[in-house]
């Protein structure tokens, strides 16, 4: 031993290493440690044993132990027949299976369905697996051709026109408009008090609608012909092809360096045509299947799915909006989400489904669907918006200042430094308004969309089915679906979160 | 010597009524050393963060190799091309490594392919001695190292001034030593700088000139020698006592 007293200490024999005491390492030392350390922590450990015996063991009974796993119809899941206390009824869930997850869509059309969920997959699984290459693509793929493959797949029909057309379709539409409206004042200056005035900036409409007219005739024209002609969608398309390559070829720098975007252009068009080709698009398409015979699973998933790709670019542009120094976007921003926010997600979906007709011009229809999923989107945009915000307001005033004064443009700093930091900073929360718009989607079945849970609760008045567990069953079954879902994402969202953030750890 | 490449004229800026820079006027000749010093609070950074238009001003001119920043800031991009900074805080992008962050600018505004742009920016990251350390993030080196990544971000825009503002305010003092060598190195290469900085060691070594500041105006300015050994204005010496001890 050394005379600690003693100011001065050399060590000659080295103290060999030994194994630390039993009582502190492996599982008895970390029950000793975290579990029965104090009174209060053996009194907490005896609780949460408890709080797990009464919840996980009768969960375990209903959803197993007790469950009935099979049978034709309600008598299986009776306790006369069983000869025991049923909990779940699983043939009804097997039973109603296909309801849950196509509601009414036609069983012949299924396919389709089944079909989508595969491409969104096969598109999904390979863009959140880092490793994998071609992002880019891939994220192009799932975000712009998915979607319009996906709605003729599931929607069906086909179409008449290309590019073209619809440029002409939406000119006439937008020139119309005007032209209607200088004609309505000019019949109000009829009769009001201002007449002159009303009068005078009428004619003034009037007259820039009729510019407007001889302007876009030439391509409504060529639109007449190309309809005329029996091959409306192919030649529409080559003409469109055409000018957009064309495009792309001269703002991709023409002949010097122009090529490269002309080939990938090129490329892009030649895949559509396949895609149109293929899906018989040119002449009708499929079967048109309307979006009220939708239901289940399916209408859940396009809810939310549209949801969550929607909302965040909304949420991005309305959150730097909102940051602007230019007044009227800062106000238009503020005033947007303010709206959106302080009203209840009832409210937006009965205002899209039953208001939103009143308020459209008389011809101008919009799908039931479409428009719960238009307030949806918007809905939770500004709720991610809040969530962008305060992602940006966590960048230092150094960053934007740093990247200005290397020359980088406003919409590079943000786009290349701001956004990609602000981002990371609120991943926890911009997933957390996910996973509630997934659970909202739950909603739309107040304005007649039969979702997951609509189409439950539709099967629950089958007298078919109809016994004690029934509505047990069927709930604790979406719950899981939900639950599958949900803890997904958290899950997902952990690891990119913590992939992203590498730079934080040292 | 040539033409000036940085001609501040009649320079006056107002922080709302605050008026913060008075009657600047200042030419700075091509491969010429300058260090700003003065008092805190006496616009010695408003007046370089002027310079690539971080700030703008109401009244006066400034050109920069030939380019004309008036109050409206109008070849605001054509002078940041030109002019590259270093901050007290380093700014790096944390969320790119050091690699990309030197290429960035580069790549995005000069539209260099990326072999290029790493390459250059590999050879500046020699320069300032940490070429090993490209595939870090900023967050994982030492404030002094992360500073030497924000004088080599800035070089790899080529230049033709740069402006320090404080770069070794923020550094433990055993890092001081290390940016400051980066900066005598550049200094020998003959770079056009405007350092603003308390670190008179480094002006006495390097300047050509030493200016100084308060409340908004240039007091003094004169070689370092002249300076430090016969300041002339009575703020000047008053400064100068208190900060060389």
């Amino acid at each position: 031993m050394t005379d600690i007293a003693s100011p001065s200490f050399v060590r000659h024999d080295l103290v060999n290493e030994r194994p630390a005491p039993v009582k502190t390492t492996g599982f008895i030392g970390w029950v000793r440690t975290r579990l029965f350390n104090s009174p209060t922590n053996i009194l907490l450990t005896i609780l949460g044993a408890l709080l797990l015996w009464f919840t996980i063991v009768p969960s375990v009974r209903f959803l197993m132990v007790d469950a009935v796993w099979s049978g034709n119809d309600r008598t299986a899941c009776l306790a006369e027949n069983a000869g025991f206390a049923v909990g779940a009824c699983w043939p009804y869930i097997q039973a109603k299976l296909p309801q849950l997850i196509y509601g009414f869509y036609p069983e012949a059309e299924r396919w389709r369905v089944n079909l989508t969920f595969v491409l969104a997959a096969v598109l999904l699984v390979p863009m959140l697996v880092p490793r994998l290459p071609a992002k880019g693509l891939n994220a192009g793929l799932f975000f712009f051709a998915f979607p319009v493959v996906a709605f003729f797949l599931l929607h069906g029909g086909g179409i008449k026109g290309f590019g073209l057309s619809w440029t002409a379709g939406l000119l006439e539409l937008f020139d119309d408009s005007i032209i209607g409206a200088g004609n309505v004042l000019l019949n109000l200056s009829k009769t009001s008090a201002v007449a002159p005035l009303l009068w005078v900036i009428g004619n003034l409409i009037v007259l820039v609608g009729t510019a407007i007219h001889w302007l876009v005739f030439p391509l409504i024209w060529l639109r007449d012909q190309i309809q005329g002609s029996g091959q409306s969608v192919w030649v529409d398309f080559a003409v469109t092809t055409a000018v957009v390559c064309l495009i792309a070829f001269f703002l991709g720098g023409g002949l010097r360096t122009g090529w490269r975007a002309l080939a990938s252009s090129f490329a892009t068009f030649v895949a559509i045509a396949i895609v149109i080709k293929l899906m018989g698009l040119d002449h009708g398409g499929l079967p048109i299947v309307l979006t009220n015979l939708w239901g289940g699973l399916l209408v859940t998933l396009v809810v939310s799915v549209t949801g969550i790709v929607t909302s965040l670019p909304i949420g991005i542009a309305l959150a730097l909006g909102r940051r602007s120094t230019i007044p009227l976007i800062r106000i238009f921003s503020i005033a947007f989400i303010e709206f959106w926010r302080g009203v209840p997600l009832i409210t937006v979906l009965f205002f899209a489904t039953y208001m939103l007709p009143l308020f459209l011009p008389g011809n101008f229809t919009v799908d039931g669907l479409v428009r719960a999923l238009i307030g949806i989107a918007l809905f939770t945009g500004a709720y991610q918006a809040e969530n962008v915000r305060g992602g940006l307001a966590a960048i230092p005033r150094g960053q934007g200042e740093a990247a200005a004064a290397l020359g980088l443009s406003w919409w590079k700093t943000t786009s290349l430094i701001v956004l990609p930091q602000a981002l990371r900073h609120v991943i926890p929360n911009l997933v957390n308004s996910f996973i509630s718009l997934f659970k909202d989607t739950s909603l739309v079945s107040i304005v007649a969309l039969f979702d997951l849970l609509g189409s439950l609760r539709a099967s629950f008045s089958d007298p078919k089915w109809s016994t004690p567990s029934t509505a047990f069953t069927g709930f604790a079954f979406a719950g899981i679906i939900y639950f599958i879902f949900c803890f997904g994402m958290s899950r997902y969202s952990l690891f990119v979160e913590h992939r992203l953030n590498a730079h934080r750890r040292n | 010597m040539s033409d000036p490449i940085v001609k501040i004229s009649g320079l006056n800026k107002w922080y709302g009524e605050f008026h913060v820079l008075r009657d600047i006027d200042l030419e700075v000749k091509k491969g010429e050393r300058i260090v700003i010093c003065g008092p805190s609070g006496s616009g010695k950074s408003t007046l370089i963060r002027c310079i690539n238009a971080l700030e703008e001003f109401q009244e006066g001119e400034i050109v920069v190799d030939g380019i004309e920043l008036g109050p409206n800031l109008k070849h605001i991009d054509a002078v940041r091309r030109e002019v590259g900074m270093v901050f007290q805080s380093f700014n790096l992008f944390p969320h790119l490594t050091v690699l990309d962050n030197c290429t960035l600018a580069p790549i995005w505004v000069r539209n260099i392919p990326k072999k290029d742009a790493e390459e250059t920016a590999m050879k500046f990251l020699e320069r300032v001695k940490i070429p090993h350390q490209a595939n870090k993030f900023p967050g994982q080196m030492s404030g002094g190292q992360q500073q030497r990544v924000a004088i080599a971000r800035a070089l790899t825009m080529n230049p033709k001034v740069m402006l320090f503002d404080e770069p070794t305010s923020a550094l433990d003092p055993e890092m001081v030593k290390e940016v400051l060598d980066t900066m005598v190195d550049l200094a020998e290469e003959g770079m056009t700088m405007l350092v603003v900085t308390h670190e008179m060691g480094f002006a006495r070594e390097v300047a050509n000139r030493v200016v100084f500041m308060d409340a908004g105006q240039i007091i003094e300015a004169n070689t370092p020698n002249e300076f430090f050994a016969s300041p002339q204005h009575a703020r000047t010496k008053l400064f100068l006592s208190q900060i060389l001890r």
